[in-house]
């Protein structure tokens, strides 16, 4: 098992870098259906008004 | 509705295939006899690569549909598509890396396949970062587009640096016939895999680019409200 810990920060690093971008991602998105909502009830409140 | 069934399907399939590729990776695949265990770092790197590639190869046919058409939906997928192609080749430069250390016994060298990858990189950097520091939007996504297709020119660069140049990078070993069955049904079910994972990645990039276009229209009615 002669550099395995070259391979296991390879593929550490790998895994964990793709799982921070999906998780980024995932967040980002989440946070931004959030608002489009909150934005289209301000804009229903508006038009009411 | 639609679109989140098809990404928890992506999600699924892509799950799937990476318990399976790192099964095969540490388990069934023979250990290689010159490089030993570090060589197990090919079935992620290969992958990468070729995954950069296609998502670069993305952003060239729909830069080019958005000069030609001018559409918003064209330059989300092209942008999109440049944004997780960059974040691939960040991954295979670095698996790269580490992979030259134990072998060559140094992190990085100007070697012609190297080189034109960093390049590559960089191109991909500028692409994201002229859109970003461009004030208006439309002319950022328009300067973007041009980067694109010009940017191409270095894929097939770097896929063919191996055999135009004298390098220190290993030669093809996947379509001259020297991986064994075991090794070559691995890089495939790894390929597999990533192409998966590029497909999920756009998706989810492509729905954020969406929202962001979604909300920026609602701003607008609103301020149009007032």
């Amino acid at each position: 098992m002669e550099n395995a810990g070259y391979l296991f920060a390879a593929f550490g690093i790998i895994w964990a870098a793709i799982f921070i971008y999906i998780l980024v991602l995932w967040k980002r998105q989440r946070s931004m259906q959030t608002d489009i909502a909150l934005l289209k009830e301000t804009l229903r409140r508006k038009k009411l008004e | 509705m639609k679109t989140s069934r098809n990404i928890y399907w992506l999600w699924g399939l892509s799950s799937v295939l990476f318990l399976a590729s790192l099964l095969m990776v540490f388990i069934f695949v023979p250990t290689e006899a010159t490089m030993g265990v570090v060589q197990r770092i090919f079935y992620f790197h290969v992958p990468l690569a070729w995954v950069s590639f296609l998502a670069f190869f993305i952003v060239f046919i729909f830069s080019i549909f958005y000069l030609w058409k001018r559409e918003e939906k064209w330059d989300i997928i092209a942008s999109s598509s440049a944004e997780v192609g960059t974040v691939f080749t960040t991954l295979f430069l670095i698996s790269g890396s580490i992979w030259a250390k134990p072998i060559w016994n140094t992190w990085w060298t100007w070697d012609p396949r190297l080189t034109a990858a960093l390049v590559l990189w960089l191109i991909y950097v500028a692409y994201l970062l002229v859109r970003s520091y461009t004030a208006e939007k439309e002319r950022g996504a328009r300067f973007a587009a041009v980067v694109g297709i010009v940017g191409f020119v270095d894929v097939p660069i770097v896929a063919l640096a191996i055999t135009l140049w004298r390098t220190q990078h290993p030669s093809p070993v996947i379509f001259s016939g020297g991986l064994a069955p075991a090794m070559l049904f691995t890089l495939l079910v790894c390929l597999s895999a990533f192409s998966a994972l590029y497909a999920l990645l756009l998706w989810l990039k492509i729905a954020m680019k969406r929202s962001e276009s979604d909300i920026e229209t609602i701003k607008e009615a609103i301020d149009r409200g007032n």
